[in-house]
This record gives structure tokens, C-alpha cells and sequence, in this order.
């Protein structure tokens, strides 16, 4: 076994990953925010892929414009999604709220369906697909964006979240939604909020991979999948650990079907994952808490 | 209600049936397509195709004065979907024979229940466990696998490559062409050096190929359909590795060439001779049906007619010849069927008998190159 | 207890009298699939709505159960009857075991567990080529027999998987209704409230994890007999979800919710067959609309919304 092998392996599991990883950033904001695993997340993921897409070919956009009109676009999804499905809910038990965001996702998917069809689209490069050696390995242009904007998303969630006020209020509607209420923050703004950012940030996602792995209406399945096992294995935190889970995950596939059996990688790591829980069953990184009776 | 009313009722049900009685009722024939979900690439070319021929055939006149009618169902690439459906329409539809399903795995579904209500089933599938053993109601039209594997081991044989890497999708399709590629490589002479698979919804293949590029091979298989395929030629092209690459007939449409750009260039592919019918020689008999197959395709649904569709065109052709010979009872559509010689459809020359019903030979496929983000004919 | 009696009578003869009515036809066949659904859905319902422990990766089990059974009968050549109890006894040791580290997980890392323990089975089933047949399935699977009666129609087979599925219910009615109902509900509401009141909570979470996967596993073989045909995809991440859909929206914590979560979604799509490809939409936006406005489910939003009307009627009665 060489050393550029590995290093290859582990330089496409970070390219994975990183996308796992802002998937399942989504995923924990809107969980903290309002209790809600949001099934839906990989949809916005989709829609910033298809979207963007659109403005490309039909509206004749270039990148840089296409780019915020789909995630605007998305969002604005995101926001109709709240208001019609998620707020007029009348006993929001966690496990209505569940069936409620998978019976969205599958809207949200046939509608797609009727609007670009079935079948797979590809997006240009941000810069070029000239492969970039590093030490024997390779990675694309395209890569180092998503690691970029990675980081940048990540930088501007932390900004928000410890130094506005409504990211403070959102972090304490996800320790305690009543005690935020009575301190007289508006609990369902914050909820809406979440909602706005995560499904901004899919459409993120779903934009600066596109050009890697293509998109089509059903690609969110999958994608939001593994970022919902990201942000598990992060502890449901909105920060660095889920991107710590979301590397791990990549790492773990890539690894696995390079060393071990392409055919099980999936098996692989969840096999792990399974593991780290039945050692840890507070989560990789959640401290132990005494349980409320 | 009043006399007006009434009247109109009346005389609305005497035009009903005196049109009844002038035509005849229409042969019903029924069709199982994955419209939608993971194969709706298969599904939908297919049930487009299948309506497309039917209403030509009706504005032609028919089969024997008789319309035809068709009756589809999408079975979402499900094998108990496909099973459901498969007795809906011979139970409720009393269809006189069964086009598709698109995939092997819901065929397979399919199969006993055809067999035990004896109607004639005509897969749009393409794996070899269909047609082999022979069951006696079942046909069918896509190129076996086995085919297109030979088309690509004959090539590597004559090119003196000898060593191969595969890479296969880990669905049905991947799974049969990963078994006609073990099972055939000691006829050719050629060692299997790595073999993997990757996911049908995995983005990124670099490690398998990382792994196949250690193994140091002559040329790489891929086995997938869209878009895997696409992904493996652009990560291909990513790690620099220069080794040639081949891929399944799964991929043989513009689309590919459209989802893996550049990467594309140089891919060599068995395909149906559908995609180069442009190219072929005036001498070739498939040539007339493939022209108008393309032209009519493009007319109906600006889009490009491909080797999909072709399967579809292919079965619907096949039973209207059944049922000018030999009548509409099932029984009779079957016998007819078996009968079919020299039938020049999309997929190759069909000749069925009562030891082959998947009726093709190896020249059902052309291999084809990427060049300019075009097609060439690899002699 | 004899009102409940009663009403399963009732109900168990409108299920045998239900093909006099259909006579035959393409809708028995649903119908079958139905019968099968139920009891997945009951077997889901009681891990979920009565002792509150959440699992995707039910279809897991049922593949198990479906493989297990045409395994043992096509390579083994085992006789059926004999293969189904086999298969669902490896399900209920597997769950067993497996049950003591997932169950002290909780909320999401629990639907995290369960979610990876079902890709995981259907990853097996995919891989394992020699065994299970891979992606392209396993096809040959001999129907059941009992003296000298082969299980090949829709009509044979639907008494004999509603026969199944009616004491699979009557089973978890008297369950239900029993000390470890009671214990079960009481484990729901407060882990620690019933520990300290005597009900071993970790055992008995095992208990029904090991118990509902064995009905999963026993739906599976019938399932497996009935269609003569496997293959993995109706095994998959997705068909775990569509259960839990059908307990849900059929109402937690209820038998016969159960069976109208099931019936509605084996039988909507194919009231839905003419939509064409906006039958995704109207599905997904159903289930929207469901959860919206019947929260309980239907087993008790039909009720309500039912005496609403009645009690809108009397109001303009009196009026």
C-alpha cells in the first residue's frame, strides 16, 4: 500500500465530506431551533443544484448571478415550506413533525420531477476541471471551493450564532424553547430563521457539488441521507463538530471501498458509526447529561 | 330530468353502440414501463416509444382492421409494483399479451405470473437469466449482456490487452454484466486483475479507481447506467489515469456525452446500432427501421430516439406481426412469436425459435468511440 | 375486554367475507399486500406507539424474514412451513441480541442506529451475491402447501395471509391489554417512573424490539411464498419509512390504526395509477394534509371529523 493511495483516498473522503458536512450543519440548525429532524434538507440540496441550472440555461445568468438567485429561490421554498406544513401544525409531536417533512420532501421531489424531468444534468466548474496534484494524489479545482465555502459558511454560522442577537436567541430557543419564550424571544421567528438558513445552506451545498456529482430530482435523498449522519455523529451541534461528523463519514466510505470492498463501504461505515454509539451512546462528541424525569 | 335531456341520453347510447358494432373492439395490449423512479431513463423512452408506434399503427389502419390499444402502467422499477400490475392487467385489462418490464429484476418478478396465466410476456430487459433457460411464454428484445461483453472482449482480444479492471454499479443491471464479464474473460484470454463496485447514488468514485489504477490493468470496464458512468470517466480523467476506458451499452446516448463533457472523449462503448444509423452503410437491413424510428421519435418528442426506445419499438413491431399471422388469442400470438425469422427491428435482426426467444447474434452490436463529442464506428 | 372481543369478531368476518364482494379480480391481489402491510404496520406500532421506541430500519426485518424463508427453501430445500419459524427464531435472536446496545440509545441517535442497522441488512442482501442472488434477486421460491393445497391464487393467498395478519392483531390486542401493555405504555411515558416501579424497562424493550422484528420476519416469508420472487430494493431505506407512515398516519398505540395506515398506502397509489406522474405530488401532499388535520392519526381523526358533522347537523336541526 502506497503512501499517495492513502493520501488519495483521504483527500476524496475530505471532498465528500465537507458536503456531508454542510448538509448536516442544515440539518442540526433546524433540530436546535425548533426540535425538528427535517427530512427535507436533501431537497434543498436538489433545488440549489437545479435551480442554478436553470438560471444558466434558461434565463441565460452567468455563474456568479445564477448562484444567489437559486439559493434566494430556495430559500424562499424554505420559507413557504414553514408557513404552510410546519407552523399550521396543530399537535407538533416530534414524530408528526417527521412525517410531515418526509411527506414535503416527497412534494418537493415530484414537483421537481414535473419541472426538469427525470433525467441528470450537469453544471459547468466554477474554474475549470484541470486536475491539481498534491503529493501523488489529485484533487479538482472545484474541490478547493468546497472546502472554501465550507469553511466560510461555517466562520459566518459561528459570527451569527455568538455575536448577533438573533443568533443568541436562537441558541436559546435550542436550550430551552420555553425559558426563550418567557425572556420574550419570538419563538416561531426563530423557527422561520432556521428554516431560512438551512435551506440556504443546502441550496449551498447543492450548488458547489453539482459540478462534481451532477444533480437531478432525486439526488436529495441520499445526499440529505448522510448528512442527517453527519450531523448525528456531530452531536445535532450546528458548529465544528458536525463537520468533524461529516469528514469522519467521507473518510470512512472513501477508506473502505479503497482498502477493504468497494461493495461494503456504505456497510463499512455505519458498521463504525454503530460502534462509536454502542460505546457512546450520548454521541461522538455530547457529554453525558443526567436524564430529566 | 326533462324530454330534452332524456332524448339526448338516448340517442347518445344508440351512437355508443352502433359505433361499437361497425369496428371492431380494439386488441388490448398491455405495457409495464419504470416511468418513474431509479430506471425511469429506461421507462420513459420505452412507454413513449410504445405509444408512438401504437398510434401509428391505428392511423395506418390498424392490425387486421382492428385498433390497438394500450394500456400502461408505471411500475417505479419495483419488482412487487411490477408483480401487481402484471396481474392487474391480465386479470382486469384482459390484455392478450405483456410489453416489459424495463429492468431485469421486476422481469424476473414478472415471469411466473405470465407463465401460470399463459399470456405472452415481451421483456425490455436485457439480462441473459430471462431467455436462459427458455420459458415458454416469455421473449424478449433488449441485446443480452452476454452480447455486449463479447463485442468488448473481442476488441480487447484483437488489441492484444489482456489484463482488465471492472468497475460495476451494484444494481441489477451492474450485477448482470459484472457476471458476464467474469464468466467470459478465460474465453477471450483475458485476466480479471480488480474487480469493485460502486453505489447507483455514489458521487464520487475516485477510490475505487484509485485502487484500479494501482492494479496497473491494460484497459478498465465500467458497467452502469447514467449518471455513475459519467462520474467514473470525469474521476477518471481527475487521477490522470491513461489506461483506456470501456463502458456498458447502459450509457449509450447523447446524454452521457452531455454529463461527462471532456472526460468522454476517447470512451469506446458496445451500442445498439440505433445511435450510428447515420453512419451505417446502405447495404445494412436494420437501416430502414432505424431511420424512421429516429426520424418519428424526433417528430413525436424533440428528442433524440435511443436504443431504449428501441427495445419498446421492437416488441410492439414484434406482436403486430404476431397478430396479423396468427390472430389475437395469446396462445396463438406465442405460437406466432417463435415463428418470427429475419424480423429487422432497433436492437438487431430478430430470428425467435423454441430454443432462443432472446433471437439476436453478437452483430446486434457495433463499438463505438467518443470523438468531438460524436460517435464513431470502431472497426 | 369482551366489547374489544366483539369488535375483532366483527371485523374478522367483514376481512373473510371481503372476496365474495371483490369476486376475484385484480383487487385481491392488492389486497394480499394489504393484509401483509398490517402486519408490519402492527409489528412497527408496537415497538413505536406502545413502548415509544422509534426504528427505520423495519424493513430490515421484513427482508430478513423474506430471504431467510427463500434461502432456506431454494437452496436448502427445506420445507416452508418448517423454513418460516426457523427464520423468524435467527430474526428474533439477531434482534435480541442486537436490541441491548441499540435500545439504550435514545430520540435521534436510536433513528440513527436503527436507520444504519437497516443499510446495513440491505447491504448484505445486495452484496452477498452466492446467497441471496444479489440485485438481481432470488426468484424460485415454492409457494406454501397444507393438504395438498398450494397457496398460487390471490384468493387462496389472501385467506391464508389475513388469517395471519388477523391473529397477529388478536395477539397484540390481548398484548396490548395486558401487564406488559400496561408496563409497555408505562415505559413510554417514563423510563425511570416504571423502572421504580418495578417494570424491568431495558428487558422489556428488548423484549418487544425481539418480538416485533419476529412478526416483521414472519410477514417477510409469507411474503417471500406468495411472491415466488425476492430482490432487495423492497427491502431498502424506503420502505422503512413508508411503514412508519402507515403507523402514523393509521394512529399510534393502535391496532386497527394500524391497519388503516396500511390500507390507505397500499391502496392510494393505486387509486392514484391514472394521475400519471403527479402521483408522487398528490401522495406527498396527502400526507401533508393527513398529519395537518387528523394529528392522531385516523384511527382517531375519522372519528372526530365524523362527529363534527353529526354535531354541525344537529345545530342546523335545531335552527
Amino acid at each position: 500500500m502506497q503512501f499517495d493511495q492513502i493520501l488519495q483516498y483521504v483527500l476524496s473522503g475530505f471532498s465528500t465530506g465537507a458536503i456531508y458536512a454542510l448538509i448536516g450543519i442544515g440539518f442540526s440548525i433546524i433540530y436546535n431551533a425548533t426540535g425538528i429532524i427535517n427530512f427535507a434538507q436533501g431537497e434543498f440540496v436538489m433545488l440549489g443544484g437545479l435551480l442554478t441550472l436553470s438560471c444558466l440555461q434558461i434565463f441565460n445568468l452567468p455563474l456568479w448571478a445564477a448562484i444567489p438567485c437559486a439559493v434566494s429561490a430556495s430559500t424562499v421554498v424554505g420559507i413557504l415550506f414553514e408557513r404552510l406544513a410546519i407552523r399550521p401544525l396543530r399537535q407538533p409531536t416530534p414524530i408528526n413533525l417527521v412525517i410531515i417533512t418526509i411527506g414535503g420532501s416527497i412534494l418537493i421531489r415530484g414537483l421537481a420531477m414535473l419541472v426538469w424531468g427525470k433525467d441528470t444534468h450537469s453544471i459547468p466548474a466554477f474554474s475549470g476541471d484541470a486536475p491539481i496534484a498534491i503529493g501523488g494524489a489529485t484533487i479538482l479545482p472545484q474541490h478547493l471551493w468546497i472546502l472554501a465555502i465550507t469553511l466560510i459558511i461555517i466562520l459566518a454560522n459561528k459570527l451569527y450564532f455568538y455575536h448577533t442577537i438573533s443568533g443568541k436567541a436562537m441558541r436559546a430557543c435550542a436550550y430551552n424553547r420555553r425559558a426563550a419564550g418567557l425572556v420574550g424571544i419570538d419563538v416561531r421567528r426563530m423557527v422561520l430563521f432556521s428554516f431560512i438558513i438551512s435551506s440556504a445552506m443546502g441550496a449551498v451545498a447543492g450548488i458547489i457539488v453539482a459540478p462534481l456529482t451532477m444533480t437531478a430530482y432525486d439526488v436529495g435523498v441520499m445526499l440529505g441521507l448522510k448528512g442527517f449522519c453527519a450531523a448525528i455523529i456531530g452531536g445535532m451541534s450546528s458548529g465544528i463538530s458536525t463537520v468533524i461528523g461529516g469528514l469522519i463519514l467521507g473518510v470512512l466510505e472513501s477508506l473502505g471501498a479503497g482498502l477493504i470492498s468497494s461493495g461494503y463501504k456504505d456497510a463499512i461505515a455505519f458498521i463504525i458509526l454503530l460502534l462509536i454509539l454502542f460505546i457512546r451512546p450520548q454521541g461522538l462528541f455530547g457529554k453525558a447529561d443526567s436524564e430529566r424525569v | 330530468m326533462n324530454f330534452a335531456c332524456m332524448s339526448f341520453v338516448i340517442m347518445a347510447i344508440t351512437v355508443l353502440f352502433s359505433a361499437t358494432s361497425f369496428a371492431a373492439a380494439p386488441i388490448k395490449i398491455g405495457a409495464l414501463f419504470a416511468v418513474t423512479g431509479p430506471a425511469a431513463f429506461l421507462g420513459e423512452p420505452e412507454r413513449n416509444t410504445a405509444k408512438m408506434v401504437v398510434d401509428e399503427i391505428n392511423k395506418a389502419g390498424g392490425v387486421k382492421g382492428r385498433k390497438l390499444e394500450l394500456v400502461v402502467y408505471d411500475t417505479t422499477g419495483d419488482a412487487t409494483k411490477a408483480v401487481q400490475l402484471a396481474t392487474k392487467l391480465i386479470k382486469d385489462d384482459k390484455v392478450v399479451a405483456i410489453i416489459g418490464p424495463s429492468t431485469t429484476g421486476e422481469t424476473m418478478a414478472v415471469i411466473p405470473v405470465a407463465e401460470k396465466e399463459q399470456v405472452p410476456l415481451i421483456s425490455c430487459s436485457a439480462g441473459s437469466k430471462i431467455t436462459d433457460p427458455v420459458k415458454k411464454w416469455v421473449f424478449k428484445t433488449a441485446q443480452n449482456d452476454a452480447l455486449a461483453v463479447g463485442r468488448i472482449y473481442e476488441h480487447l482480444q484483437k488489441t492484444k490487452q489482456t489484463s482488465v479492471s471492472i468497475l460495476t454499479v451494484s444494481d441489477g443491471f451492474g450485477a448482470s454484466g459484472r457476471e458476464q464479464l467474469k464468466s467470459q474473460a478465460a474465453k477471450y484470454g483475458i485476466t480479471i486483475v480488480s474487480d469493485d463496485t460502486y453505489g447507483p447514488k455514489d458521487t464520487d468514485m475516485t477510490a475505487q479507481l484509485t485502487k484500479i489504477r494501482g492494479s496497473h490493468s491494460h484497459a478498465i470496464i465500467c458497467w452502469g447506467t447514467n449518471p455513475g458512468p459519467a462520474l467514473v470517466a470525469k474521476n477518471v480523467r481527475q487521477l490522470g489515469i491513461k489506461t483506456p476506458l470501456f463502458m456498458s451499452h447502459g450509457v449509450s446516448s447523447k446524454k452521457f456525452i452531455e454529463l461527462a463533457g471532456e472526460a468522454a472523449e476517447g470512451v469506446k462503448l458496445p451500442s445498439g446500432k440505433v445511435l450510428v444509423c447515420d453512419l451505417l452503410p446502405k447495404t445494412e437491413s436494420q437501416k430502414k427501421s432505424l431511420v424512421s424510428f429516429v426520424k418519428d421519435y424526433q417528430n413525436h418528442y424533440k428528442a433524440e430516439g435511443d436504443h431504449f426506445g428501441g427495445h419498446a419499438w421492437d416488441a410492439v413491431m414484434l406482436l403486430k406481426n404476431a397478430i396479423e399471422h396468427g390472430g389475437d388469442k395469446p396462445s396463438s400470438i406465442r405460437d406466432q412469436l417463435e415463428r418470427t425469422t429475419n424480423f429487422c427491428g432497433i436492437g438487431g435482426t430478430f430470428t425467435y425459435s423454441a430454443q432462443d426467444h432472446a433471437g439476436l447474434r453478437k452483430d446486434a452490436f457495433v463499438l463505438v468511440e467518443i470523438k468531438n463529442k460524436d460517435w464513431v464506428i470502431v472497426k | 375486554m369482551r366489547r374489544d372481543l366483539l369488535f375483532f369478531s366483527g371485523f374478522s368476518l367483514l376481512v373473510m367475507l371481503a372476496p365474495q364482494l371483490f369476486k376475484g379480480g385484480y383487487l385481491m391481489n392488492v389486497l394480499v399486500f394489504v393484509g401483509i402491510n398490517t402486519m408490519l404496520a402492527i409489528a412497527l406500532n408496537l415497538l413505536l406507539g406502545y413502548a415509544g421506541q422509534i426504528s427505520l430500519g423495519h424493513a430490515g426485518f421484513f427482508g430478513l424474514g423474506a430471504y431467510l424463508s427463500g434461502i432456506l427453501t431454494t437452496t436448502a430445500n427445506l420445507n416452508p412451513w418448517l423454513a418460516m419459524p426457523l427464520a423468524a427464531i435467527i430474526v428474533g435472536c439477531l434482534a435480541g441480541t442486537i436490541g441491548f446496545p441499540i435500545l439504550k440509545l435514545k430520540g435521534h441517535y436510536l433513528a440513527m442506529a436503527t436507520l444504519g442497522l437497516g443499510i446495513i441488512i440491505y447491504i448484505v442482501f445486495n452484496e452477498t451475491i452466492e446467497l441471496t442472488g444479489g440485485p438481481s434477486g432470488l426468484s424460485g421460491i415454492p409457494n406454501l402447501k397444507l393438504a395438498g393445497i398450494s397457496f398460487d391464487s390471490d384468493v387462496k393467498n389472501y385467506y391464508l395471509i389475513w388469517g395471519m395478519a388477523l391473529a397477529v392483531m388478536l395477539f397484540s390486542i390481548n398484548l396490548a391489554n395486558s401487564r406488559v401493555g400496561r408496563a409497555l405504555r408505562a415505559v413510554h411515558d417514563s423510563e425511570v417512573a416504571a423502572q421504580v416501579l418495578g417494570v424491568n424497562a431495558r428487558l422489556l424493550k428488548v423484549q418487544i424490539f425481539a418480538l416485533s422484528a419476529v412478526i416483521s420476519s414472519l410477514a417477510g416469508s409469507l411474503y417471500a411464498h406468495t411472491m415466488t420472487f425476492i430482490s432487495p430494493t423492497s427491502f431498502g431505506f424506503n420502505f422503512s419509512i413508508e411503514l412508519l407512515t402507515m403507523v402514523v398516519i393509521g394512529g399510534l398505540g393502535s391496532i386497527y390504526g394500524s391497519f388503516l395506515g396500511a390500507a390507505l398506502l397500499t391502496l392510494l397509489p393505486e387509486f392514484l395509477r391514472g394521475a400519471n406522474d403527479y402521483d408522487i405530488i398528490i401522495y406527498g401532499g396527502l400526507l401533508v394534509v393527513m398529519v395537518m388535520f387528523m394529528p392522531g392519526g385516523m384511527v382517531r381523526g375519522i372519528p372526530a371529523a365524523f362527529r363534527k358533522v353529526v354535531r354541525r347537523k344537529e345545530v342546523r336541526d335545531h335552527a
